[in-house]
């Protein structure tokens, strides 16, 4: 993976943030999608997450969503500063990173920013 | 007969007209002929309303009212002010559903918050839902809210209703969750077997307040115990009693639940009733059921909401931790508006007076031969004494008197009678009782 | 309007409680509140005032039309509260020995035998409080038929896209993993779809007949039959009965399992919430399972016995009992012909506002419906603006209920309308006319509907608000 950011068709994004730890968030489009978020439900830190699978989960009013984790590996630090304020992944939803995550694995099959917009052109 | 459809004959043939039919009988037309009932079901005709009333005025003869009950081990015989039926039989609250359009339902909404507010102030702890359907669901709602991946064991005291534990063993055969028991030891849970049930794989503990056999719970020894080991603390309360005992928040408790019935509605032969739950902010998304809170409108004016409804089945689906929907919004407005009536003080009074006769009362049957009570602790207004004849045999006797005895007890108690006062018994009808009971086993 | 607590004043109260008549007697401190108690103290006229004004602001089905679609808001009669409040039935204790109760048991006697036939079914318990808990109850039944035959793989319930959110979450609930199945184009269930579904890891499927948009399952014997021979079991969600009650019954197409809404197909009052019933009648290979005590009829008087293998109590006591009392009065009233007419007749109200709205709106499938069906106003939304949601509030100033909002989910802005037959002819070709005004002003006035109700007590909340900051009691202090 580069330094730049990547894409899950699940919408989520990845970013290295040093030798083999990434941060995790939600994408605009998903964001947009939901709507106004009012509750996340963030990991506990040490838990294993497997790519593809669930790791938190976003509300907003009238809808939940599970938020799949992009690698494998440990979370190592969750952002506890969306449990009081979710409203943050609205306004900025690439500065809001969920979780950061360590020991990772990289999946195949991620998405670069040019690849994820095509991909949002075709749903 | 009495079939309330308003369109007449004349209008349900321009209505077909409009729709292109000739027969109703096409729109049954997809249904397989095979599954179509031939002819008509197996019931009666319809009759007219006078008709049913005699008919149900009969039937209800045949159960017997009592003017004296000293029985109640979870349905209570209390006074309930006139003012609470007429104002929640209002056409209104009876007749609409549940509050999904906040702009045509606040007073429904309000309602719920006013009763939110009521239960939290009873209990003590920070937040409640809107009710669910008795407090033996509360109590196994309040037991899957405790379940965590590693923690999947529920530890149930002795002293909680038989039936609320047999409800809470019958939601566990679902959910896959483990009970074990805590018995009671002269009548109250033992501390000494609790302690050692704790370990990591413990979700909850359960007791009651005061328990089934009237008895008042060491809840602080037993909170602290449990907290130590990480547990949570669930407390199942009879809220009138909270009128005067200390509350389950006073004793850390992380949920509260009970069922309502003393609080409000009839006995009703068991139901309609309610389930109150409360739990401390902590556990608030775990809650189950509706919940009302406070917002404003566009205009800024306060205005009440259902809340927090990601949690609930219709936006969850499987993932929701209860699949409640509709609870019993009437009952808790019940409540709501008994405990706006009677206010802190009358609750007050009704509690302390049934705590005194159950005092009263007790010392008096246990001065007859062969009543005397099993060593125990504080109690509230129900209390056990042994019988010296068979106890059902004993109640059918006062039944033939208009009294309603105590609850004969099963099990380890057998032989025994688990009696109850509340403020509607006299002192004239417990020296009644006492006479009765001395005539029956020929004292 | 001021809360109950904001008319508080201190010493206002009446008192209803005579003074204690014995020695007072206190228990010791440790044992005692440590906090004040602050409930509301009020006389009594304000007391009638406070809810006189709460009422005012409720809409029910007194106060008009109602068509809230999977709801069956229909009238509820009022003999079915006079018989209620009898002193017999109002003033009993559940826990009185069977001789004393001899009319309940009747009750309940009486409302098993009806009920199963107006179902098909052998058996019924009515401890269940409402729909949702029906299912968990039947879904308890499937567990421990299977386990009971040492059966402990299936651990799978299979649930169509269109099924109510009570259905998944009570497979869940029971421990079941949720199969979900797509619906066919015509929003029926896909029998493919089912047919690959169910295997022998299968323990049932959970279904409504007519479905949640209002379509009866034309196959449904090929349904049961899929999945009895993949050795699982049909439960049939009752939410929809009035759409074929007396005309088809439940064990006639298979089922093996059902429960009712007595508060929706048999006319018992919604209360702002509850309480309603949900009992759950079963074919009689099952009954042994049913939860306890159940009534019998020794040739004239009853007695109560626990099944003997009963997956258990669901509840305290017997139910919402006088709940039930109201539903069998219904039944009684109407008799098997009425049940019959009132069926018919909710279907002809259904179809006759259906095909008058299709003049202008899109229903979301073609042809008759059964009790309730289904708009979409995608169409109108693209073109202006307009969602289902703006047109729901621009009816609340129309004095009448908006119809369900974005159910079933398999439906675009959906709006479902169920009139019941309890609706005149009258008001519901007022509404005809109100939809068709409204549709016409989405055109020429959109705005008009984003920032409607315009008439209400209060304009649309910040549920926003209320769910990021949740205020959820009173705080006094204030």
């Amino acid at each position: 993976m580069n330094n730049g950011m990547m894409f899950t068709k699940t919408h989520e994004w990845v970013r290295k943030e040093g030798e083999g730890v990434v941060l995790a968030g939600l994408s605009a489009h998903a964001v947009t999608e939901m709507g106004d978020l009012v509750f996340i439900n963030l990991p506990q830190v040490g838990t294993k997450v497997t790519a593809g699978e669930t790791m938190a989960d976003v509300e907003s009013v009238k809808a939940v969503s599970d938020v799949y984790s992009p690698v494998s590996g440990v979370v190592a630090e969750v952002n506890e500063s969306l449990a009081d304020a979710p409203e943050k992944i609205n306004e900025a939803p690439y500065a809001s990173w969920i979780a950061k995550i360590e020991s990772v694995e990289i999946p195949e099959g991620l998405m670069t920013e040019e690849e994820y917009e095509e991909y949002l052109k075709d749903i | 007969m009495g079939n309330y459809i308003p369109v007449t004959d004349a209008e349900r043939e321009r209505m077909k007209k409009t729709v292109g039919i000739a027969d109703v009988s096409e729109f049954f037309a997809g249904i397989p002929e095979e599954v179509l009932l031939e002819g008509s079901l197996n019931i009666p005709e319809g009759v007219s309303e006078l008709d049913v009333l005699r008919k149900f005025a009969d039937i209800s003869r045949k159960n017997v009212v009592f003017r004296s009950v000293f029985r109640g081990a979870g349905i209570y015989d209390r006074y309930i002010p006139a003012i609470v039926e007429y104002v929640t039989a209002k056409e209104e609250f009876v007749t609409a559903y549940t509050p999904y359009q906040p702009e045509i339902s606040q007073g429904v909404l309000q309602s719920i918050f006013e009763y939110q507010t009521m239960i939290c102030e009873l209990t003590g702890m920070d937040v409640s839902n809107a009710s669910v359907y008795d407090g033996a669901t509360a109590a196994a709602e309040a037991v899957a809210m405790c379940r965590e991946r590693n923690r999947n064991t529920v530890v149930l005291s002795e002293g909680l209703h038989p039936q609320v534990l047999e409800v809470i063993e019958t939601y566990c055969f679902g959910s896959g969750m483990k009970i074990v028991k805590v018995p009671l030891k002269h009548g109250r849970t033992d501390t000494g077997l609790l302690s050692h049930m704790l370990d990591e794989t413990v979700a909850c503990v359960m007791i009651a307040q005061p328990n089934f056999l009237g008895q008042i719970e060491d809840a602080g020894v037993i909170g602290d115990m449990v907290h130590d080991a990480k547990v949570k603390f669930v407390m199942n309360c009879d809220p009138f009693s909270l009128a005067v005992l200390k509350t389950p928040a006073g004793y850390g408790a992380d949920i509260a639940v009970g069922d309502g019935q003393s609080i409000g509605p009839a006995m009703s032969f068991g139901g309609p009733t309610f389930g109150y739950m409360a739990c401390t902010s902590a556990m608030m998304r775990k809650l189950p059921g509706r919940i009302a809170g406070e917002t404003v409108d566009t205009e800024g004016k306060r205005t009440f909401v259902l809340t927090l409804q990601a949690r609930e089945q219709h936006i969850r689906r499987e993932k929701a931790s209860s699949n409640i929907c509709s609870n019993q919004a009437l009952c808790a407005m019940t409540a709501a508006v008994y405990l706006s009536s009677v206010g802190p003080e009358g609750l007050k009074t009704a509690a302390l007076s049934s705590i005194s006769k159950a005092h009263y009362l007790k010392n008096k049957i246990n001065g007859l031969k062969g009543f005397e009570s099993p060593e125990c602790g504080e109690f509230f207004n129900e209390f056990v004494t042994h019988s010296p004849v068979e106890p059902h045999l004993l109640c059918d006797r006062l039944a033939k008197r208009g009294i309603l005895g105590g609850l004969p007890l099963k099990g380890e108690l057998e032989g025994y009678i688990l009696w109850c006062t509340t403020e509607k018994n006299t002192r004239e009808h417990m020296d009644e009782l006492v006479e009765v009971l001395r005539e029956v086993c020929g004292l | 309007m001021k809360l109950v607590f904001e008319r508080s004043r201190k010493g206002a109260g009446t008192s209803y409680f005579p003074a204690n008549d014995v020695e007072d007697r206190v228990l010791p401190e440790h044992l005692l509140r440590e906090t004040p108690l602050r409930l509301p103290e009020l006389s009594e006229t304000q007391i009638s005032r406070h809810y006189t004004k709460l009422a005012s602001e409720v809409f029910g089905v007194n106060n008009g039309f109602y068509p809230l679609g999977s709801c069956t808001m229909k009238y509820n009669p009022r003999i079915n509260e006079k018989i209620a409040a009898l002193d017999g039935f109002r003033n009993i204790h559940p826990l009185q020995s069977d001789d004393t109760i001899q009319g309940a048991l009747e009750v309940l006697s009486l409302a098993e035998k009806y009920f199963c036939e107006i179902t098909g079914m052998d058996n019924m318990t009515f401890q269940p409080s409402a729909g949702a808990h029906g299912e968990l109850t039947g879904v308890l039944l499937i567990k421990a038929y299977h386990h009971s035959r040492g059966d402990f793989g299936r651990t799978r319930i299979i649930v169509p896209d269109s099924a109510h959110g009570t259905n998944p979450a009570t497979a869940s609930m029971a421990g079941f993993t949720v199969v979900t199945i797509p619906s066919g184009k015509d929003g029926r269930v896909d029998i493919e779809a089912l047919q690959a579904a169910a295997g022998d890891d299968v323990a049932g499927i959970m279904l409504t007949n007519p479905n949640t948009v209002g379509i009866f399952e034309k196959d449904i014997l090929k349904i049961t039959e899929i999945v009895h021979k993949a050795g699982g079991l049909a439960y049939y969600d009752g939410a929809n009965l009035n759409a074929i009650m007396g005309i088809a019954r439940p064990g006639d197409m298979n089922f093996d399992i059902v429960h009712l809404n007595l508060h929706k197909t048999f006319s018992t009052p919604h209360g702002g919430g509850g309480p309603g019933s949900g009992p759950v009648g079963c074919k009689e290979f099952l009954s042994r399972f049913l939860p306890g005590p159940v009534c019998v009829d020794e040739g004239g008087s009853y007695k109560t016995i626990m099944p003997a293998y009963s997956i258990g109590r669901v509840k305290s006591f017997y139910g919402n009992f006088l709940v039930v009392l109201r539903a069998l009065a219904y039944v009684m009233t109407l008799g098997s012909d009425g049940i019959r007419t009132s069926c018919e007749q909710a279907v002809l109200n259904a179809n006759y506002m259906k095909r008058r709205l299709e003049e202008r709106f899109e229903s979301a499938f073609a042809g008759h419906c059964m009790h309730e069906f289904v708009l979409t106003l995608a169409g109108l939304k693209k073109e202006t603006g307009v969602s289902a949601l703006d047109f729901a509030k621009a009816l609340l100033d129309e004095k009448m209920h908006p119809p369900t909002m974005y159910f079933p989910l398999i439906v675009p802005e959906a709006l479902m309308l169920e009139p019941t037959e309890t609706e005149s002819l009258q008001e519901m070709d007022r509404a005809v006319d109100v939809y068709m005004r409204l549709f016409e002003l989405a055109h020429s006035d959109p705005e008009y509907f984003h920032t409607a109700p315009h008439t209400t007590s209060v304009k649309r909340p910040d549920e926003v608000l209320a769910a990021r900051e949740p205020k959820l009691r009173y705080g006094f202090s204030e």
